[in-house]
């Protein structure tokens, strides 16, 4: 028998770790230097880019929307600036994803997490939303203090963290409000959404939308990328030895003390480190982690902590860039001598590459050789086929006729099929007998009801192939489809 | 009843007292949260039996403060839906018959409300691809016993065949056996030479000169001296490859015998003007009218 364990002695914790474990609030303090401005400059553009896109204008002809990027659900369209896309060609979205997430690898496999640290919108925000935060409640330290403090909050406090929320809100509903601008003519809807006339759907939407931006990038933070974010996890496994990631490089030497001291250990010729142990790269990490751990998970690689480090290097006059975008293969290369070595060109970002201009080739040549004029032909279920007073057999489809392009068409229709069969349109008296002619509208489809009928003498036996040719009669431009002639 | 309960030494809990063959089940009882919720939707059902209508009664059931019914609020959409539907179907009813087709919005309009209307009312005789059967015609060819335009196929909609409405197609093809208009025989014959009007084979022996006689005498009022029929009296052309009741020799006797007289109900105010206008370019335009 097993000996009786008593409960309170039990300690699972000690054992296994904590299932849950709370949010530690970051504090990340202020820093200038190379990536901080290379942050402020991408934020800036794609903050731009975002807030902005939906006013820029395309002119596509009267009657056409004027907007360069425009995503019209009510007539099923997709406008960016030349190109316009039908519901049916949603595949070049495929082909876009696809080049998205290999153009995602090929950052991963060169510069790390490139997309987390600098472009990813949940960084881009979160560092707007602190830039904020710090403007009104000051640095690291101050925060830090008065969130602390359990005396009672005067006005000033109060304000304060009034301001902040609503500066964010308004951030947040700034960032809702352009999200529907990209689903609607932006100036017209930015008039009725002011004058309260926008249709409820614009409302819910920008509701929606500033909920997400201020919970994302105001509360949850870095732990959208830590823990919902599945990308981290993903990027870990397509690395390589080879990829450059932010990186603390520990050949720089142990141990890590006090300025004083390095310098007296120095003298004494005994091993010390260039690492001061100030703990600033902590201090300006967006997600609280510390880089000298090595490469981990939390770390979105945004580069900051080696501004700080630069900084407190140049100050106590040794080299820079003790954090750097670096790898093991070259901190071991210098610990035994050698000069480090890139390779960014290698099998991998080489083969991206190829994947990326081939995917993108491909994308280009069906956008640039497709058909602004289609067909599509469906034959009659019920009845299938139909037996004429003469003898002669009929078969009847629906044809609709796609017209992509910017003007009105005028086509006429003939086949391929059973010998001197004619063709009717319902609905249109043809002026060249057995070849009607019918009009497209610019930029619609219409349905037509087309009847075949085949002489009693030139009768199929059974089911024979017909095709149906759709010829622009101004631009020659030509449409085909198959389907079958059936006899009874 | 004794309480068997007692401490777990492992856990520290108390166990409920229940035991299966030396396993005891320990005392974990519901969160409050959920036990609270659930007196929460108890409560909910209460007012919900006051508010909707709930329990039913003898004759009857409780209507409920709120006097919700479903069958009220599908009246409301109903009318909501003729609302948006009445104006498209104006403008349906004030075309032009002969123009409906030429225009592609009306004409879309008309077919799809026709195929509708011909589903509901139709079907069951003359088939959902209107493909017909014996005794029904077939609405996708060319022939037609009434006349096969549009203002034709209208009327025939409206008024019907023999449906005794007072302006309905009357007419019809008589009993010349029943009624000892001819005799055996002569049904034989002129059977025959029916057949041979459509260049289907004759029987051996048929006396051909006899068969037009007795097909003069008797036929060619409603039929006319060629066989083609008459679509005023809704005399089928006897010349072509369409045969309603079957083209062989028995099935020709028995129609000689017996007379046909099929119906077709009247529609008129039993669908609205607009709705018989789009069944009328429905069935003309499903492509055998002329």
């Amino acid at each position: 028998m097993n000996k009786t364990v008593n409960p309170t002695d039990l300690k699972l914790d000690d054992d296994y770790g904590p299932l849950y474990a709370a949010q530690k609030k970051v504090y990340p303090q202020s820093v200038s230097g190379t990536f901080r401005r290379i942050k402020w400059g991408l934020m800036a553009f794609c903050l731009g880019v975002y807030y902005f896109l939906p006013f820029v204008r395309w002119n596509r002809g009267l009657g056409a929307p004027s907007q360069a990027v425009l995503i019209d659900l009510p007539n099923s369209r997709f406008y960016f600036f030349f190109i316009e896309l039908w519901p049916q060609e949603v595949y070049y979205f495929t082909g876009l994803l696809i080049v998205a997430a290999i153009a995602l690898f090929l950052m991963n496999s060169i510069g790390g997490r490139i997309w987390c640290g600098y472009l990813c919108p949940q960084t881009v925000w979160t560092d707007l939303f602190y830039a904020v935060e710090r403007l009104i409640e000051g640095d690291r330290r101050e925060r830090m203090k008065k969130d602390k403090s359990s005396d009672p909050m005067k006005l000033e406090r109060i304000s304060e963290i009034v301001l902040k929320h609503s500066i964010w809100l308004l951030i947040a509903w700034w960032t809702g409000g352009a999200w529907v601008l990209y689903f609607n003519d932006a100036p017209t809807l930015v008039k009725e959404l002011v004058t309260f006339q926008a249709p409820m759907i614009a409302y819910i939407w920008i509701c929606i939308l500033t909920a997400s931006t201020y919970v994302l990038a105001g509360f949850m933070r870095e732990q959208v990328c830590t823990y919902m974010c599945p990308w981290p996890r993903i990027q870990a496994a397509l690395t390589d030895e080879w990829a450059l990631n932010v990186t603390y490089r520990y050949d720089r030497g142990e141990k890590r003390t006090s300025v004083k001291k390095a310098a007296e250990l120095r003298a004494l010729g005994q091993p010390v480190g260039d690492c001061i142990d100030c703990y600033q790269c902590v201090a300006v990490c967006p997600t609280g982690i510390d880089i000298r751990d090595g490469a981990q998970m939390g770390c979105i690689q945004c580069g900051l902590c080696i501004d700080a480090c630069d900084t407190v290097m140049t100050k106590i006059g040794r080299p820079t860039r003790l954090i750097g975008y670096d790898n093991d293969i070259n901190i071991e290369r210098r610990q035994a001598g050698k000069a480090p070595i890139y390779r960014i060109v290698r099998a991998r970002t080489i083969a991206y590459s190829v994947l990326i201009a081939v995917v993108g080739g491909i994308m280009l040549y069906t956008l640039a050789t497709r058909s602004m004029l289609d067909v599509n032909v469906l034959h009659d279920r019920n009845p299938i086929a139909v037996k004429l007073s003469d003898g002669s057999i009929r078969n009847a489809y629906t044809v609709r006729l796609l017209n992509k392009s910017g003007y009105d068409r005028v086509v006429a229709i003939d086949i391929d099929g059973p010998v001197n069969a004619g063709v009717h349109v319902v609905g249109v008296d043809s002026v060249t007998p057995d070849r009607p002619m019918v009009v497209i509208p610019r930029d619609a489809t219409s349905e037509l009801r087309l009847l075949v009928t085949a002489p009693a003498e030139s009768n199929p036996e059974k089911s024979i192939p017909v095709r149906f040719h759709v010829t622009d009669i101004g631009l020659g431009e030509v449409a085909s489809a198959t389907d079958n002639f059936v006899s009874p | 009843m004794t309480d068997h309960s007692e401490v777990d030494t492992v856990t520290g809990k108390s166990t409920t007292g229940h035991e299966w063959d030396g396993i005891k089940e320990l005392n974990t009882p519901l969160p409050r949260w959920w036990v609270m919720t659930f007196y929460l939707t108890i409560l909910w059902s209460i007012g919900y039996w006051i508010v909707y209508p709930a329990w039913p009664l003898i004759s009857g059931y409780t209507s409920g403060v709120l006097g919700y019914s479903t069958r009220a609020s599908l009246a409301v959409e109903l009318a909501n839906l003729e609302k948006i539907r009445g104006e498209k179907m104006a403008m349906l009813a004030a075309a032009p018959l002969a123009d409906i087709e030429k225009d592609p919005a009306l004409l879309a309009l008309a077919r799809a409300k026709g195929r509708t209307v011909f589903g509901d009312n139709c079907a069951p005789c003359h088939g959902s691809g209107a493909s017909g059967s014996k005794g029904f015609p077939n609405l996708n060819d060319d022939d037609w016993l009434w006349g096969g335009t549009l203002d034709q196929i209208m009327q025939t909609i409206q008024y019907g065949v023999r449906s005794g409405h007072s302006k309905t197609h009357e007419g019809q093809m008589l009993a010349f056996g029943k009624d000892g208009v001819l005799k055996a025989d002569e049904i034989v014959t002129v059977a025959n030479y029916v057949r041979s009007l459509a260049g289907l084979p004759t029987r051996q022996g048929y006396d051909a000169a006899k068969g037009t006689k007795i097909f003069a005498d008797n036929c060619v009022s409603c039929h006319s001296e060629d066989g083609k029929g008459n679509p005023e009296m809704g005399a089928p052309n006897l010349t072509d490859k369409i045969w309603l009741y079957g083209s062989d020799e028995a099935a020709l006797i028995e129609t000689i015998s017996n007379g046909r007289s099929g119906v077709m109900p009247a529609w008129e105010g039993r669908l609205d003007p607009a709705t018989i206008k789009a069944m009328a370019v429905y069935v003309h335009s499903l492509g055998g009218g002329k």
